[in-house]
């Protein structure tokens, strides 16, 4: 069954840019799906013509089988949208924001009020539930639009940058509170720029650039494409001299650290038998940058000539 | 999908109304301080050396247009505010995204400017019969009025509302547009006092059928043929209805 479906769909604004260029993509339904691109690649045009908040110039969108131009109330309902900026009437109380919100697909209060307190406990937002949204922090108002797509239960969740300017110990409890509803059975789309988010949580990933998609496929047949890896290697003891091993290419960066590219079909044994041999004694190494940000950069870099003839 | 119909209508609908509720001071008082300053100085001031107009006297002969006038404005404001500080803050998104058709979103925000507009009507009328001593001549003519000109009105906001784009933009309307034709609308008189070149411009102005059908409601004299009347108002309120339904439709000044 497919969550999502979209086919030649186009963006063209009036007097500006061509936002997306005929884009085709299908979801499968209970997917974690990670939409990444650089800043104006057309993701949120994307997620606007989604959920019915931009007007397309072209192609079909279904979600899980209902058109949105030929059964819009049987598609709409079974979306739920986490936008990038915040857009809750910020005077009014969290609980009044997320019923409300529930009443818009239909859900009678006394249903509606059960429900909220089901999702604003998940999100930790019960205790603040009198409070006007404009008095939570980030964070907390981050939380209540979550609460608010999810109180009409949709099968659908787009979730645009879910933990931007989030701190860490809350987007860890998000990243797990997603996972949950994720194997509950809720479709969920993400985009993000910490690419670590995408490459923990999501199953398949798109890259959109310059309103195209330029990959698509299962997050780990994507990142079994990478052919080599930047490491960055701490070392005990200060570094005199780099020394030189053979098919390995090794920068000093500082007085305690180096870095060095390796292929997949070199491996790390030989590195650090040849660092042992030198007398360095490696005591911690990770990713110079995630592997995903990497392979999205790649793909990025390689449509720019395409685009520019 | 009734069921969808009906609670999201009641939802957007109680949403609109607490909204006003709230701020009562600055929504339901005001009126109710502009009319009884307009009953003392020009019903009672002023009023008691005019005499008799349209055989009433002159503080029971406004008493009409004053009502109307409050629920005009107020109507309209209401549509006007909450529509542009939805598309301020984004919540009108809250709707869009919703399985709720637009006919029923309109719906929503008009229900909330007639809500007002009853409302404030009401407490007008409490305030003039301090002032005056009127019988109502025709109980469905006089409500009849009242609430399409709550709906004309509340569909105007509306529309003003979509295309504004600053605070100045919803404030232009109201006072260079709105309160001219109100209060050459023949609130304060009939238009037989003015001289024929004037009557026949004031009947380009929409609001003196609305007031002069209500005064007949009321108080059974009109300057206007009470079928003229209606059918002047049932024409702008189609007419604003069908055109604020193309604009959701479209999306104009919301998606785009």
């Amino acid at each position: 069954m497919h969550a999502l479906h979209i086919r030649q769909l186009s963006k063209q604004y009036l007097n500006g840019p061509r936002a997306l260029e005929h884009i085709d993509l299908t979801i499968e339904a209970g997917d974690f799906f990670a939409l990444l691109g650089p800043n104006g690649a057309g993701k949120s045009t994307l997620i606007g013509i989604i959920s019915s908040l931009l007007n397309k110039s072209g192609g079909s969108v279904e979600i899980f089988g209902h058109s949105l131009d030929q059964a819009p109330q049987a598609a709409k309902s079974l979306l739920g949208l986490v936008p990038q900026e915040f857009n809750f009437n910020v005077f009014e109380p969290v609980l009044a924001i997320v019923v409300n919100q529930a009443g818009y697909y239909g859900i009678p209060r006394r249903h509606a009020l059960i429900r909220a307190e089901a999702v604003l406990k998940q999100l930790h937002l019960w205790d603040k539930r009198h409070n006007q949204a404009r008095n939570l922090s980030g964070g907390m108002k981050r939380r209540l639009m979550i609460a608010r797509a999810l109180v009409h239960e949709p099968r659908l969740l787009i979730l645009d940058e879910p933990t931007a300017g989030v701190d860490i110990e809350i987007r860890r409890s998000m990243w797990d509170f997603l996972r949950t509803i994720n194997q509950q059975g809720t479709t969920i789309i993400l985009t993000t720029h910490y690419l670590e988010e995408a490459e923990n949580l999501c199953r398949h990933i798109a890259i959109i650039n310059q309103g195209r998609i330029v990959e698509c496929a299962p997050m780990a047949d994507l990142l079994g494409q990478l052919t080599q890896e930047t490491l960055v290697l701490n070392t005990a003891t200060a570094l005199n001299q780099i020394p030189e091993l053979n098919n390995f290419s090794l920068q000093k960066i500082t007085s305690h650290s180096l870095e060095v590219t390796v292929s997949r079909h070199q491996g790390l044994s030989a590195l650090f038998a040849g660092l042992k041999q030198a007398g360095i004694e490696v005591v911690s190494l990770r990713n110079k940058q995630n592997r995903l940000e990497q392979l999205m950069l790649d793909r990025v870099q390689q449509q720019m000539p395409e685009v520019a003839t | 999908m009734s069921a969808l119909y009906r609670v999201g209508f009641q939802t957007i609908l109680f949403k609109e109304i607490r909204r006003f509720m709230l701020i009562a001071v600055q929504t339901i008082l005001p009126p109710a301080m502009t009319t009884i300053l307009y009953f003392i100085i020009f019903g009672q001031l002023i009023g008691e050396r005019l005499g008799d107009m349209a055989g009433f006297r002159y503080v029971d002969f406004i008493v009409p247009g004053l009502i109307l006038m409050a629920v005009i404005s107020n109507s309209y404001a209401n549509t006007v505010s909450s529509v542009y500080g939805s598309k301020f803050q984004r919540y009108i998104e809250e709707l869009l995204i919703s399985p709720l058709p637009n006919w029923l979103i309109l719906a929503g925000f008009v229900g909330g400017g007639v809500a007002r507009g009853v409302i404030v009507g009401i407490v007008v009328t409490g305030v003039a019969l301090f002032f005056s001593d009127i019988q109502i001549y025709s109980y469905s003519i006089t409500f009849a009025v009242f609430i399409l000109t709550a709906i004309l009105f509340s569909l105007a906001g509306f529309i003003n509302a979509v295309y504004a784009n600053t605070f100045d933009d919803i404030a232009i309307i109201p006072t260079f547009v709105l309160t001219p034709l109100t209060y050459l609308g023949g609130v304060f008189y009939s238009i037989n006092l003015l001289p024929e070149f004037w009557q026949q411009v004031s009947l380009a102005n929409p609001v003196l059928y609305m007031v002069n059908a209500f005064r007949y409601g009321l108080l059974g004299v009109s300057d206007i043929s009470l079928s003229t009347a209606f059918g002047i108002i049932f024409a702008f309120t189609v007419a604003l209805a069908t055109y604020s339904l193309y604009l959701l439709h479209k999306g104009v000044g919301i998606k785009s």
